[in-house]
């Protein structure tokens, strides 16, 4: 392949930062997330061992869940003892915990956020709304469906779901990656460019990179 | 003594103070979490943290000076261990230690610090700065009733030399600065609670406030290397003040259960007291704890 071809393909491969004014590109990073493979069968076992016991989580109170989280974090349901532990940003998080209904404003910054998590990540989605809409099935500003915009591990159904049912959800998670399923960052970064159509068909005002590092 | 003989001694003694201080963090998480009503994690928690940081697949980088930070850290952590005798009479455990080393022990105690803020000020987030300005601040603060204890501590030995302040210790309970000069050791207390960052002096790692402060970019190893080296700093703090002015060890049991204790008076408070707003800490240490310090040294000139 000629040089000029290569030259051709990486500037195809770049992202073109549309969204952003044009003085302010070179600000930000225009390359492309890349799927990283899991390492060989034991260490990546052992690996998912420890970080089915040590989850650290981000909470993302978009609506009514978020009040569910409070009595989980606190002396009555006590997800501590599971290993669970709240992280105040994202760049620390590995479990994405989204608290119920997503608006457009709010879709936009849960992208952003989930962006900004290191990989391997997991994402729980709480409550009905982020299924199938819930009861705002037919509102005019609220996703129906998350896993359009993010890829979801763990849905945790209910209209709120009780702390009980968060604790079984984290359960469940904790085995999902002990048998190494979760791999919902590169099923990102693989369909990156289908995740991208659906978040930029329903987010008009994009004014941020294409991924935020 | 060979060189050689002499790493090996200082890689067990640094693993074994890093899995002592780690092991001691997860202690305090569980006392924490029963004075809360809460049954907590299992103590090996922070084993666990770490590896999981470690095993992160992506790691987001800010610069050289965002990569040197946590190694700074852990640099300033190691110094400090590294010139404090653990065990007094132990080989082992005999670490560095050397005359003046009390002087290079507290000019370690700040590197690291100084380090920290140098890379998680590339990492360009608005609440690192913030972070780093409160915790240097009231670094500044409790530095002052420390430098006065540690003050009258030299003029009570005539000796910069941790060893031989041990060494005078010995014999008798009542040869401890506790009891031979408590208004020092009293004012180093009260610095300790503000070293060891527990509530009220809660105001750098603030989860509620500006979350979690400087390390607030900081992910994956980089984060990693930064609980590793709280794991380490923890113990060695608490080793020299235990040299200083609990009257040292003999073995590693009574180290553990001296060190310990003093740590026990950081987590009595922190698990009773409200964090504090940043201008009330350093004020509180600028006020009672200097005074307390100054009628220490003037306890030891003239008494």
């Amino acid at each position: 392949m000629k040089k000029k071809d290569i030259n051709e393909i990486e500037k195809q491969m770049k992202l073109a930062n549309e969204g952003l004014p044009e003085k302010e590109r070179a600000l930000f990073s225009d390359a492309r997330p890349s799927s990283v493979a899991p390492l060989n069968k034991y260490l990546e076992g052992f690996l998912n061992w420890a970080r089915s016991r040590s989850m650290w989580m981000l909470a993302f109170g978009t609506g009514c869940g978020a009040t569910e989280l409070r009595p989980l974090m606190t002396s009555r349901f006590d997800m501590s003892r599971f290993g669970i532990a709240p992280r105040p940003t994202p760049r620390q998080a590995a479990i994405f915990v989204v608290g119920g209904y997503a608006s457009i404003k709010t879709i936009k910054r849960i992208v952003r956020s989930y962006e900004e998590m290191q990989g391997p990540k997991y994402v729980i989605a709480l409550g009905s709304c982020t299924i199938n809409g819930g009861m705002y099935y037919d509102s005019y500003y609220t996703i129906n469906r998350l896993d359009y915009y993010i890829p979801v591990d763990i849905y945790i159904a209910g209209c709120m779901p009780r702390p009980e049912a968060l604790i079984a959800g984290f359960n469940r998670l904790k085995e999902k990656i002990r048998a190494g399923e979760c791999e919902g960052m590169n099923k990102y970064t693989d369909n990156f460019d289908w995740y991208k159509k659906n978040q930029k068909q329903i987010i008009k005002d994009w004014n941020m990179p294409d991924y935020n590092w | 003594m060979n060189i050689w003989i002499k790493i090996l001694y200082a890689i067990i003694s640094i693993s074994v103070a890093t899995i002592y201080g780690l092991i001691l963090g997860g202690f305090v998480r569980k006392i924490y979490a029963r004075a809360h009503g809460r049954f907590g994690p299992p103590i090996w928690q922070p084993f666990l943290d770490i590896i999981q940081t470690h095993g992160r697949r992506v790691a987001i980088s800010h610069g050289v000076m965002y990569y040197l930070g946590p190694v700074f850290r852990l640099g300033g952590g190691l110094g400090t261990y590294l010139f404090i005798p653990v065990i007094y009479g132990s080989v082992v455990f005999a670490n560095f230690s050397m005359a003046g080393d009390l002087l290079l022990v507290m000019y370690f105690i700040f590197f690291g610090q100084l380090g920290m803020a140098l890379g998680a000020g590339q990492g360009g987030h608005p609440y690192s700065p913030l972070g780093i300005a409160r915790g240097l601040a009231q670094m500044s603060a409790f530095e002052v009733p420390f430098s006065l204890a540690v003050i009258a501590v030299a003029i009570q030995y005539q000796s910069l030399n941790i060893t031989t302040i041990v060494a005078a210790q010995q014999g008798s309970i009542l040869n401890w600065t506790l009891f031979t000069n408590p208004f020092a050791v009293i004012a180093a207390m009260i610095s300790l609670l503000g070293m060891n960052m527990h509530s009220p002096f809660s105001i750098v790692l603030a989860p509620q406030e500006i979350p979690i402060g400087p390390p607030i970019e900081m992910n994956g190893s980089f984060l990693g290397i930064l609980q590793t080296n709280r794991g380490l700093f923890a113990a060695a703090k608490l080793v020299l003040f235990m040299n200083l002015f609990f009257g040292g060890a003999t073995n590693l049991l009574i180290m553990v259960i001296k060190t310990f204790f003093i740590y026990l008076v950081s987590v009595i408070v922190g698990a009773s007291f409200p964090r504090f707003r940043p201008e009330q800490s350093f004020r509180f240490f600028l006020k009672w704890p200097t005074i307390i310090g100054i009628i220490g040294i003037i306890f030891v000139a003239y008494f």
